[in-house]
């Protein structure tokens, strides 16, 4: 990096203190598009290119077979009783943390980020200890003849477990950036809970709950180390989408095992779509505040000098 | 040592307007000069061309006798102290005044003594291991000025030094760099909006404007002989009137004073008068006087602010302290006589 | 209104807007039923088992062989990650290019992409027969089925944790700041390893930390690409599963136990991190 600026010719116009050469910039992008090329876009190409490898009509005979319709019914069901519960919850959790400030508020946080911290292989195992064979509630399941683990119950609760803080920590981070002084405007003008809720609350943390809730389900639908603790693996019965894709690259069935796969990463991309969605619709509302703002400015500096001063 | 600008231009857009429009000026060695002018007159971008943080697009800059238009930041030797200070927030007060030597590859006595020295003369010895966030805004300000004055720079360039604090810390600062500055004698160039830190404060004021210099001259200067009526609502301020030139007089709303020399008959002209320039009486006779209703009086500490209506609907602001206005016995809603001691006329065209 | 009284003064709740009551209730009984009662079985299960028998059964020569793998290439993924994804959030908060907002998009593929899709196709990418497999086979290079393929994974799923943690901090960072040190002298390498480095390096620990965390337990996207041989590429969380599959419930607790710990402890490090980070933001 030369002392002398006038000595490199041509250089960016603003700030040409603080910018690296153009060299150094090319070079930094080069490797960062690299890195990611090798690992993720690469990881990303092989899923579509394995499963359309043998053309379309085997691609879809593959997502025909009656296994992986049962898997792709299974993992719709488990997604559909977590994802409505988590989200439940995390609106609950997100309200109660953003808007009050009680005693034991760091603890509460970090109960619902526990999941996070936890293997999925014990996320599933602390399941099989509490309802398996030799589980904690084992004479209740077995007197009631309950099919927990190894079954669809098991299934869920270990999905909903591992999914648990993703729609609380989206609509948490939206609610907390926001604050409260538009529902605090609301009560003061007499709304309810519900009004309060729906009417002002909701609006304004629309996208990252759509955004949480979206993530969810893909967490849910793709979820494998945990799930394949509990469900025992019965083919057409206990498999999910992934368990299906496990069974199906073992059995070195990899056109199929990639077509399954290819549904998940569909669906991790929309998720990733929808991110980015959310990301720039709130963008923009803040640049749309941020011009009000300023035009009101405006408004103030315009103020005739002569009479005032 | 002094800073010379050379017809220095820079626009942020190929097709924009120009944030600093043909500068030149001079700031003397060992004094305060004011870019002072509204937000959005290129003043700040004028102080950061002179750092070496932007580029400029024509022109230009020498300090001290060099040229350094074309010289990195890193060698002009400039103290630039930032508006948001710009401390180094995960080093101490210690290691952010020492950085600038810590570069320059200083002993390590020496950096100790000159750091403690430059912390005694801000008036924060015993600071020096605290982290800036232990601070308050007016002494990370003197941090950030002792940090710009370690290296012994040729010039300091302060870039609305006061403009985050408030005024109670504002004032004692000012204050304090008068009396800094008086005994340091370092040339510095002093970046503000504020009309009174101007006056105050400098030796040299550079009014700016839309990106070009209005003005150049002593405080006194621009106040009492302000080239365009920009600058004279800017400094100082007053109430503007508009009029024409009938036989040597500017006659505005129904007052009359005298015109500009060489302003010719019918010219359009404005005129800007000062609140504390105009006279009122509760009855008259003579020269340049006319009658005005008094439509609203307001306290201000010693002085009342009062606003006066002229009978052609112009509205004039006129301080005057108040036992004058007591021994007067004016109040609300009187009609007074007015007569201008003192206007500044400027013809149309010429001013703005 | 009892709930709202127990909130009120029990928890010294602040805070004007209705809805604490029923809102605290539901969130711990759920977070209750469905995390603290589970993670509280296998505490009970493992203080059944005695320190003594814990530590016996996780210091086998074969479990101390996994720890080792997990553990090593859980560091070093960390390490690539904290270097690359440092070098991804400098470029997207820093520089403008074509298809910029794609790649920012794209660094969050790890966290939505299933492990297992992720497992089998970096497994068909680094196989012998595979793309790359077989450009590195010609340098000698083997990937799958070793404990690097093990570290390749590992990358993959901890890519988003040190961008996502150090690009918002790089974006809030005062440019003021750098232009002070070149002002000051410093060359654009001294103030970034100086000014940049040092207000970014809290950032960028928890970055490494998290990633950290997530691949010490990791399975899905490790289970293909590693072969899961006893003493070469057998990680900790497959581990636990095998002993699950024999019936070996002792020994499946002991070793959730010892991760579980160790999670606990990087999260405990990571929240002194977040404290530490915030010494010198403004008051």
């Amino acid at each position: 990096m030369s002392g002398v600026v006038g000595g490199l010719g041509r250089r960016p116009e603003r700030g040409a203190a603080e910018l690296e050469t153009p060299l150094v910039r090319g070079l930094l992008i080069a490797a960062a598009l690299a890195f990611l090329a090798l690992f993720l876009v690469a990881p990303l190409f092989t899923v579509f290119s394995a499963a359309f490898s043998k053309g379309v009509d085997v691609y879809l005979t593959a997502l025909a077979e009656p296994e992986t319709l049962a898997a792709i019914e299974l993992t719709l069901i488990t997604a559909g009783i977590a994802v409505p519960m988590n989200t439940l919850f995390g609106i609950a959790a997100a309200w109660v943390l953003s808007k009050y400030d009680f005693r034991g508020k760091s603890a509460l946080l970090t109960l619902i980020d526990l999941p996070f911290s936890v293997s999925p292989v014990i996320s599933g195992l602390i399941f099989v200890l509490l309802f398996g064979a030799q589980g904690l509630f084992a004479a209740q399941v077995q007197e009631y003849d309950l099919k927990i683990v190894f079954a669809v119950p098991g299934i869920v609760l270990a999905t909903t477990f591992v999914t648990f803080p993703l729609v609380a920590r989206e609509v948490l981070a939206v609610m907390e950036a926001q604050g409260s002084d538009e529902e605090e405007a609301a009560l003061t003008l007499g709304a309810s809970l519900w009004q309060i809720f729906f009417k002002v609350t909701l609006p304004k943390i629309r996208w990252g709950l759509f955004y949480g809730v979206i993530l969810c389900n893909a967490r849910a639908m793709g979820e494998f180390g945990a799930v394949s603790v509990v469900s025992g693996h019965i083919r057409g019965e206990t498999n999910t989408m992934p368990l299906q894709v496990e069974i199906l690259y073992n059995e070195y069935n990899f056109v199929a095992a990639f077509a399954v796969a290819s549904l998940l990463t569909l669906l991790a991309l929309l998720t990733l779509g929808v991110k980015k969605t959310a990301e720039l619709a709130s963008s923009l509302r803040e640049a749309r505040r941020a011009r009000e703002a300023e035009s009101e400015l405006t408004v103030t500096v315009i103020e005739p000098r002569g009479v005032t001063s | 040592m002094s800073v010379r600008t050379e017809i220095v231009s820079k626009r942020f857009a190929a097709r924009g307007p120009a944030a600093v429009d043909n500068v030149t000026f001079e700031a003397k060695p060992g004094a305060i000069t004011t870019l002072l002018g509204p937000s959005g007159s290129g003043k700040s971008t004028l102080l950061r061309l002179i750092a070496g943080l932007e580029r400029p697009d024509g022109g230009k800059i020498s300090i001290d006798g060099k040229d350094v238009t074309h010289v990195s930041p890193r060698e002009r030797n400039v103290g630039f102290v930032f508006q948001s200070y710009a401390l180094f927030r995960h080093m101490t007060v210690f290691e952010n005044v020492a950085f600038g030597m810590r570069i320059r590859k200083l002993g390590k006595e020496r950096i100790q003594e000159r750091v403690l020295e430059l912390l005694s003369r801000v008036q924060l010895a015993g600071y020096e291991g605290r982290y800036p966030s232990q601070l308050s805004g007016g002494q990370r300000q003197r941090i950030a000025l002792a940090r710009a004055l370690a290296t012994d720079p040729k010039v300091l360039l302060l870039d609305e030094p006061f403009g985050a604090l408030d005024t109670k810390v504002r004032i004692e600062l000012r204050e304090w760099l008068l009396a800094f500055q008086e005994s340091a004698r370092v040339t510095t160039l002093l970046v503000t909006h504020d009309q009174d830190e101007a006056l105050e404060l400098s030796e040299h004021v550079v009014l700016l404007a839309d990106g070009k210099v209005e003005q150049t001259g002593a405080p006194h200067e621009l106040y009492d002989a302000p080239a365009t009526s920009f600058v004279a609502s800017f400094l100082g301020g007053g109430s503007l009137l508009k009029g024409t030139v009938r036989s040597g007089r500017a006659e505005v709303g129904s007052l009359a004073v005298q015109a500009p020399e060489g302003a010719e008959d019918g010219a359009e002209v404005r005129a800007l008068v000062r609140p504390h320039d105009v006279r009122l009486e509760k009855a008259a006779d003579g020269g340049e006087v006319a009658v005005a209703r008094v439509e609203r009086m307001r306290r201000i500490g010693p002085r009342i602010k009062l606003l006066l209506m002229l009978p052609t609907g112009d509205a004039v602001t006129v301080h005057m302290p108040k036992t004058e206005v007591d021994e007067l016995g004016i109040e609300s809603g009187d009609r007074v006589l007015v007569d201008l001691k003192d206007a500044k006329v400027f013809v149309e065209d010429y001013a703005i | 209104m009892s709930t709202v009284g127990f909130g009120n003064t029990l928890l010294r709740r602040r805070g004007v807007l209705p809805g604490f009551g029923a809102g605290f209730g539901l969130t711990l009984f759920y977070a209750g039923l469905l995390v603290l009662l589970p993670l509280g079985a296998l505490i009970l299960k493992a203080s059944a088992l005695g320190p003594r028998d814990v530590f016996r059964l996780v210091t086998d020569p074969r479990t101390l062989q996994a720890f080792q793998l997990t553990f090593g290439s859980s560091a070093v993924a960390g390490g690539v990650n904290a270097l690359f994804g440092l070098l991804l959030a400098w470029v997207l908060v820093r520089y403008q290019f074509p298809g910029k907002s794609l790649v920012d998009a794209l660094v969050d593929l790890p966290f939505a992409l299933p492990t297992a899709v992720a497992g089998i196709s970096l497994t068909s990418i680094y196989a012998e027969n595979g793309s790359l497999g077989a450009l590195l086979g010609k340098l000698g290079l083997k990937v799958a089925f070793t404990p690097l393929g093990v570290t390749v994974a590992l990358i993959f799923v901890g890519i988003p944790f040190v961008v996502r943690t150090v690009q918002p901090v790089l974006e809030d960072l005062d440019r003021d700041v750098e232009e002070a040190a070149a002002v000051l002298g410093a060359t654009r390498l001294q103030t970034f390893a100086r000014v940049i480095l040092p207000a970014l390096f809290p950032a960028l620990l928890t970055g490494f930390a998290l990633a950290f965390a997530r691949a010490l337990g990791e399975y899905g996207s490790v289970v293909f690409i590693s072969g899961n041989m006893p003493y070469k590429t057998e990680i900790v969380p497959l581990l636990i599963v095998t002993r699950l599959e024999q019936y070996d419930y002792a020994g499946a607790t002991a070793l959730a136990c010892v991760m579980l710990l160790f999670s606990f402890l990087i999260l405990l490090a990571v929240n002194l991190l977040q404290r530490w980070s915030r010494r010198g933001a403004p008051a």
